[in-house]
């Protein structure tokens, strides 16, 4: 289990520094287009080799890592900033008509089929990086209420709440003071993981056409570039697919790896 | 992978509700108007979000370059003169009847191109989830049975990568694999019914990229809820008889692990059928996903609208099922 957080630790880290890094440094310009170079298997010059354009596909993946963890992080930003509160809200209201109201409308999200409406809306609002986020933040925000009143009910009933009470906080202040702080080993987990497949759904709609617009790279969008030219030079069709997979295999394993060290009960039982 | 089987698959869980044995009859009814509101709000929500469009939809299925009187005609065509709750009004009647408009760009009835599509995308989806059962079964049980070991290990091991691996990046390798390098099979394409053999040989690549990732998340489901199973009291008993490890988790624990892998291909199932929008595009496929995403393309949005209309209703359907039989099987979840 130590073996999977720190694999997780390493991949996912790496990812965010090769995003971090690529705001100063990439080894090549990603909008410089060397045509006479395309299609480039992987060499000295170019660790990761050319694309059909002949841009360097290793800084392709840096700059690209930048655009999906963008996308996830603001993503999940969005499912904490709204779920999280509602979360906590419902719990302080158990059983009221409020806690009814923000359980019964989670439920009826989750029934959506989430690839389909955010297909949907980044069609309608036009495709962009920031239609994607909004598409895929909108269900972050039942996963987060969920989880976070699901951890946040038990902390209700044990007796430092009932002394709060007794010493005159209001539920809001309970909840912001004492309930949020016990719950956020559960939401630092559950962040991780949807902040993972936020990443996947965020290359699935760059990959049709839906995420991020050229001339931005990102890594749904060099893989439909290079469908076409998968046989010719696989290198193009192997990389991008590669960094999706390792960036959320590490985080699924961090999220895993953190959530047996947060939560002894579970240990060696998953 | 949604949202939903993520949240199983992690294992978070709401702490339980008190449970008392009220009538089923009760607690039927009130998932069936869960259902009725649940469909309500979906109608509404994708009126909603059709709306939303920039400009309105008539000009945005025309594009810039449209002439007046297109555009005016389409705008009566589509009732666009009518306030908005007629419209959703006379969209949700012609649903009642069986009517989901006609597509603008084929002047066709979208019931009939979605019952068509739906003979690709069916059997699509229901080969993904017994392929996805295919492997996670064995996985799962295996990996429960020798949990610690190194095969346990191994095998959590690699369904970790199955759960992280972008579906449509491995049809791309398998295409890359089987229909470029070996040519065992076509790399896209559907030949129709009428070739059963051929037809097949289409699906079977999309299939086993959909059932692959699914596969993982249901073999890691299936593991967690066995080797919850086998730290109960009544597989002690079990092999106080006289029975295997292997016994008491083929005949007690699977048993009883059974009911959240049910609940997890339920949802599975839609997600497939859903879902498979991208891989449907990496293989060219006819299927309903594809119809919808050529149908943003084409602007046409009677089409998108009524065609997702579908999907949601079919995963609302799917979900209520599997709440049922949830139910049935496990009493407890009778809520109140």
């Amino acid at each position: 289990m130590r073996l999977s957080l720190f694999l997780g630790f390493l991949l996912a880290g790496l990812a965010l520094f090769a995003a971090g890094l690529s705001l100063i440094w990439t080894p090549y310009d990603v909008t410089q287009l060397a045509v006479t170079q395309k299609l480039r298997p992987p060499s000295a010059a170019h660790w990761l080799g050319t694309d059909h354009l002949g841009r360097d596909m290793f800084s392709m993946i840096m700059v690209g890592a930048r655009t999906s963890i963008a996308v996830a992080l603001v993503a999940v930003g969005i499912g904490m900033g709204i779920g999280v509160p509602l979360g906590l809200a419902a719990a302080a209201d158990r059983g009221g008509w409020l806690d009814e109201i923000i359980m019964r409308a989670n439920d009826l999200i989750f029934a959506f089929p989430s690839l389909v409406i955010a297909i949907l809306i980044t069609a309608a609002l036009g495709p962009s990086a920031v239609n994607a986020i909004i598409a895929i933040g909108i269900f972050n925000i039942p996963v987060f209420a969920r989880v976070t009143r699901g951890s946040a009910l038990p902390i209700w009933t044990l007796d430092y709440i009932r002394a709060a009470r007794v010493a005159g906080k209001g539920m809001a202040r309970i909840s912001l003071q004492h309930v949020l702080p016990n719950i956020a080993n559960v939401l630092i987990v559950q962040a991780t993981i949807q902040f993972s497949l936020g990443i996947l759904a965020e290359a699935g709609l760059s990959y049709v056409g839906l995420g991020a617009q050229p001339p931005t790279p990102s890594w749904g969008r060099m893989l439909a570039e290079a469908q076409t030219m998968a046989s010719l030079a696989p290198h193009v069709a192997i990389v991008p697919g590669l960094a999706i997979l390792l960036t959320v295999l590490g985080l699924n394993l961090l999220g895993d790896g953190l959530r047996d060290a947060l939560d002894p009960r579970l240990r060696g039982a998953r | 992978m949604t949202f939903a089987q993520a949240f199983a698959l992690h294992g978070f869980t709401e702490s339980g509700p008190e449970f008392s044995l009220a009538a089923m009859g009760h607690y039927l009814l009130r998932r069936l108007i869960a259902l009725g509101l649940s469909l309500a709000v979906a109608t509404a929500v994708i009126f909603g979000v059709v709306e939303l469009v920039p400009g309105d939809p008539a000009s945005y299925m025309l594009g810039t370059g449209a002439q007046p009187e297109t555009l005016a005609a389409l705008r009566e065509q589509l009732g666009l003169n009518q306030p908005w709750p007629l419209r959703y009004a006379s969209w949700l009647a012609g649903i009642l009847h069986g009517d989901l408009g006609h597509s603008f760009t084929y002047k066709t009835p979208i019931a009939g191109m979605i019952l068509e599509r739906l003979q690709v995308s069916l059997p699509l989806a229901l080969l993904a989830l017994a392929l996805a059962v295919l492997v996670a079964f064995p996985v799962g049980m295996i990996a429960a049975a020798r949990r610690g070991r190194a095969s346990d290990t191994m095998l959590m091991g690699a369904s970790q990568i199955g759960v992280s691996l972008p579906n449509f990046w491995f049809a791309m390798l398998l295409v890359l694999l089987f229909a470029v390098h070996l040519r065992l099979l076509p790399a896209g394409g559907f030949p129709g019914w009428g070739q059963p053999i051929s037809a097949l040989k289409s699906l079977l690549l999309p299939a086993v990229a959909l059932a692959l990732p699914q596969a993982a998340i249901l073999a890691r489901v299936l593991r967690s809820a066995l080797v919850e199973a086998l730290g109960q009291d009544y597989i002690r008993t079990a092999r106080a008889k006289g029975l295997t490890q292997g016994q008491a988790l083929r005949r007690h624990a699977l048993r009883n692990a059974l009911i959240p892998v049910l609940t997890i291909m339920g949802m599975q199932f839609s997600f497939l059928l859903a879902g498979a929008i991208i891989i449907e595009n990496v293989f060219y496929l006819p299927g309903l996903g594809r119809m919808i995403f050529q149908a943003i393309n084409q602007r046409d949005l009677i089409v998108v609208q009524s065609a997702v209309l579908v999907l949601v209703a079919a995963v609302i359907l799917v979900t209520f099922l599997v709440d049922l039989g949830y139910a049935a099987i496990d009493p407890r979840l009778r809520r109140k």
